[in-house]
């Protein structure tokens, strides 16, 4: 199981200031950190925490088994992300 | 007396600079100073009504700033109401957070013509601005051209093919509404000017428009350029891979033979708008991509070949411009409030103690909601630093009995947010605006 964030993302980075594992990004500073369009999570690293979730302010993230139909295509994304762009684990070590 | 700090335009920028500044220095009278009746700026007034869950950030806009003691001065407009010596007369820091409020024109002959107008200017007309409420856009034609890739392209691009009932779920302007049922459009025709790979588009937007139901999405089948094919494969963002990867599996469909359909065409720029009286066609010419000397990708002209489009209302969404304020620098060549780091800065390049500035007036118009965040971060960053050491203001007594008849307080604005809200309840919609100054006033209990 993951949570995943959907294109709702406005960036405001709530989320990134309460997950107790570090595993959305980019984060803030990050040299991606601009140019990517919205911040996604790493389904390797994800705990199922819930944290996110409370935090975001335009509801744009769902726990996988709650996602809708319309952002379906998000599980796959916020997982791509992280297999194109660098692992949580990549990204931290720097 | 615990400092006072004006801060100017409550939108976005605004708002998160209000919040950080009450959570950076407790102790400070904020007074967000705005020209409409009503907060949050772009939020209420920009996004666009079929996005509504990314309007929800007001909840949070709220609780960061009315709920703990800042006050909202609503319908106040700085440069007309108050002057910017007025509120250094009154307050200890001035934040400017204005935005960008004017359209980039493209520079080409017929783009006044009736019928082509700034795709801002339709934003605000279906978000139920109330100085655009009396705007008419003639939606009996057949097809629109839209000219840009960006957001707010896509934005008016949905608005105008996707079916109005769903939108009739929203928050949209019931004068746009009506109009929208009523329109005659079958073809939308997004012009971009760069390639595939340099959409400005978020894969999120891209998608949405190659989803929508009862809308066809066509776009011509493409081999990427040697050029962008090279970029997208060395300095490509995800976003841009994923545009480019979308944009060939919607070049790969079968039209469903709905009753609209979206054209994105690429590589393409407007050299002429022509029609006796009003718009009735674009010119556009074809572009090709190179590479430039200082490294950056660029589209030029390719060959002299003029297509013509045959189209009766043109937007364009090129992007924005801020216009100056009376009595504050302004850099007229990059359109912003000169700065460092949020504190502005005069001809002599020293900052002007107790002046500073957030936001597209400060950055120019780049970023999306949440950039306006950690720029706010910024920005308070210096005030904080200096707030100790600004003089405070000469006249001690508060701008209260400076304020216009009519400003409207925070507890206006819920007021008119109750009663906006209570009238879209019956009709099972988020809330049904108030479009005019009148309205708006109208809803706003007298003392």
């Amino acid at each position: 199981m993951t949570y995943v964030i959907t294109g709702s993302c406005i960036k405001d980075d709530s989320c990134v200031e309460v997950c107790p594992v570090d595993c959305i990004h980019p984060k803030p500073g990050a040299r991606d950190f601009e140019s990517t369009e919205q911040l996604y999570i790493d389904p390797e690293v994800c705990i199922d925490c819930d944290a996110c979730v409370e935090a975001c302010p335009v509801d744009a993230i769902y726990p996988e088994f709650e996602l809708p139909e319309k952002f379906a295509y998000a599980l796959d994304l916020n997982a791509e992300f992280f297999a194109q762009t660098g692992s949580t684990v990549e990204r931290t070590a720097a | 007396m615990a400092p006072r700090v004006a801060i100017v335009g409550a939108g976005p920028a605004g708002a998160f600079t209000a919040a950080a500044l009450l959570r950076a220095c407790g102790d400070v009278q904020i007074d967000l100073i705005e020209r409409l009746p009503t907060p949050w700026g772009l939020l209420r007034g920009g996004v666009a009504p079929d996005h509504q869950e990314i309007k929800r950030l007001d909840d949070t806009f709220e609780s960061q700033t009315f709920k703990r003691g800042c006050r909202f001065l609503g319908n106040v407009e700085v440069g007309t109401d108050l002057s910017h010596g007025d509120l250094m007369r009154h307050y200890t820091a001035v934040i400017y957070a204005t935005g960008a409020q004017t359209d980039k024109s493209l520079g080409i002959p017929g783009e006044e013509l009736p019928g082509s107008r700034p795709a801002t200017e339709f934003v605000a007309w279906y978000n139920g601005h109330p100085d655009y409420r009396d705007r008419t856009f003639d939606l009996s034609v057949k097809r629109a051209v839209v000219i840009g890739n960006g957001n707010v392209a896509a934005d008016v691009t949905r608005v105008l093919t996707r079916d109005p009932a769903v939108l009739a779920q929203t928050d949209i302007a019931d004068h746009a509404l009506a109009a929208l049922h009523e329109s005659q459009i079958e073809e939308v025709v997004v012009l971009g000017r760069r390639g595939p790979a340099q959409a400005a588009f978020t894969s999120a937007e891209l998608r949405e428009l190659g989803n929508l139901e009862g809308v066809d999405l066509h776009v011509d089948p493409f081999e990427l350029d040697s050029v962008s094919a090279q970029w997208l494969d060395e300095e490509g963002t995800f976003t841009a891979r994923k545009n480019v990867q979308l944009l060939r599996e919607f070049a790969g469909r079968e039209p469903r033979g709905e009753r609209r359909r979206i054209v994105l065409r690429f590589l393409r720029s407007p050299v002429a708008i022509r029609g006796d009286g009003r718009v009735a066609a674009i010119d556009v010419q074809r572009n090709e991509i190179v590479r430039a000397d200082d490294g950056t990708i660029r589209a030029r002209a390719a060959d002299d070949a003029v297509e013509t489009i045959e189209c009766g209302l043109v937007l364009r969404s090129v992007g924005y411009r801020a216009v100056p304020l009376p009595d504050v620098p302004f850099d007229e060549r990059a359109y912003v409030l000169p700065n460092d780091r949020g504190r502005v800065l005069g001809a002599d390049g020293e900052p002007v103690p107790g002046v500073y500035t957030v936001g597209w007036i400060k950055r120019g118009p780049t970023g999306i909601l949440g950039t306006n965040k950690r720029d706010a971060q910024e920005t308070v960053e210096r005030v904080a630093e200096d707030l100790a050491a600004l003089p405070a203001p000469p006249d001690e007594g508060g701008i209260d009995a400076r304020l216009p008849a009519g400003v409207v307080t925070a507890d206006g604005w819920h007021a008119i947010d109750a009663h906006e809200r209570e009238r879209g309840r019956a009709a099972d919609r988020p809330r049904i605006k108030l479009t005019s100054r009148e309205q708006l006033l109208g809803a706003v209990p007298t003392p």
